[in-house]
């Protein structure tokens, strides 16, 4: 009987614990985990411009123009229509960087390595949105385009 | 007695009926080929409705902010009479291949992808993309509106003769593979 109303007493108070526990949690977006989420706004990409400075100078050159529905898989890269070598000129589009026919190894392939094939894991379109943290970053001066 | 009138050797009577006899036909052909002409039934078939159609609602021609939609036959089926006949005809292969189980799994449709998808952007070049027409007129473009990619390369492309199907492939359905014939020639301009 006894071990009986312990057991109790451990269901409801790790009851009364838990549920306070969840309260406490809170998502990232601040919203009380058991209420429904409210959806994030919707961002617009920006339309086609001309190309976006860099702020620091190992930065992948950002997208300048809107890429939906732009494929690249294994058989086949939509970037690489203009901006290869080969296509940069005839579409007025900025060519790859050399660094992107450099193996993991170091060597020089004839055509764009495998590690730099997938555009998008580093090179991406913007949307007009303020920063998701406060942050005090500016870029250095001799990047600075005045 | 009166006089009977007579049409080709036919009375009034005969030929009333067979006038109407021909109505019925010609509706009813024309009611079948329309029925041919519908995106449901494009996809009764497998074929159809596992590979390129799963791709195509993908595609802005499914989905887009108007919700103006083009459906299989908006593309691939000619809108004029004697062409869309002409299709219509050749569409019986289509059906020797289905009854053959030629692309019956994915694996063969994939293998056979890049003939599929060059034999249809031949007839669109033949066409002068007759089918894009139908909805995207070179005249009726107002360039300024056009983004400055488009505006640029939409100007260069028709002023030298190209047409929509030179640059825009892959749009609807996926591309083929095409590492055997240099990935970026498929849509190189010239």
């Amino acid at each position: 009987m006894k071990n009986y109303s312990l057991s109790l007493l451990v269901i409801l108070l790790n009851f009364v614990f838990t549920s306070q526990g969840y309260a406490e949690v809170q998502s990232l977006r601040g919203d009380v985990i058991e209420t429904p989420s409210t959806a994030s706004e919707v961002k617009d990409y920006l339309k086609d411009q001309h190309p976006l400075n860099r702020d620091y100078l190992q930065q992948p050159p950002l997208i300048p123009h809107q890429v939906e529905g732009y494929m690249v898989n294994l058989k086949h890269n939509k970037c690489l229509s203009c901006h290869s070598w080969q296509n940069y000129k005839l579409h007025n589009a900025t060519k790859i960087s050399q660094t992107h026919f450099q193996s993991r190894d170091g060597a020089i392939m004839s055509n764009v390595s495998a590690r730099r094939y997938f555009c998008q894991q580093c090179h991406v379109p913007q949307v007009n949105a303020p920063p998701l943290v406060d942050n005090t970053f500016d870029s250095i001066e001799t990047m600075r385009i005045n | 007695m009166s006089k009977q009138y007579k049409i080709f050797g036919a009375s009034i009577g005969v030929v009333f009926v067979a006038f109407l006899i021909g109505i019925f036909f010609w509706g009813g052909f024309n009611w079948a080929m329309e029925a041919t002409n519908t995106e449901q039934f494009c996809i009764s078939c497998h074929e159809m409705r596992d590979n390129v159609y799963a791709e195509y609602v993908q595609t802005v021609h499914y989905a887009n902010r108007t919700g103006v939609r083009a459906t299989c036959p908006d593309c691939h089926v000619p809108k004029e009479w004697v062409y869309k006949i002409k299709r219509k005809i050749q569409a019986s292969n289509e059906l020797y291949h289905k009854a053959l189980g030629s692309i019956d799994t994915r694996e063969k449709f994939e293998a056979k992808r890049l003939q599929l998808a060059q034999n249809v952007w031949r007839a669109m070049k033949e066409t002068d993309s007759r089918e894009c027409r139908n909805c995207h007129e070179y005249g009726s473009m107002d360039y300024v509106k056009q983004g400055r990619r488009g505006r640029e390369e939409h100007q260069a492309g028709l002023d030298s003769g190209m047409t929509c199907i030179d640059c825009h492939k892959g749009i609807a359905h996926q591309l083929p593979d095409m590492k055997n014939i240099d990935a970026s020639a498929v849509l190189r301009k010239h």
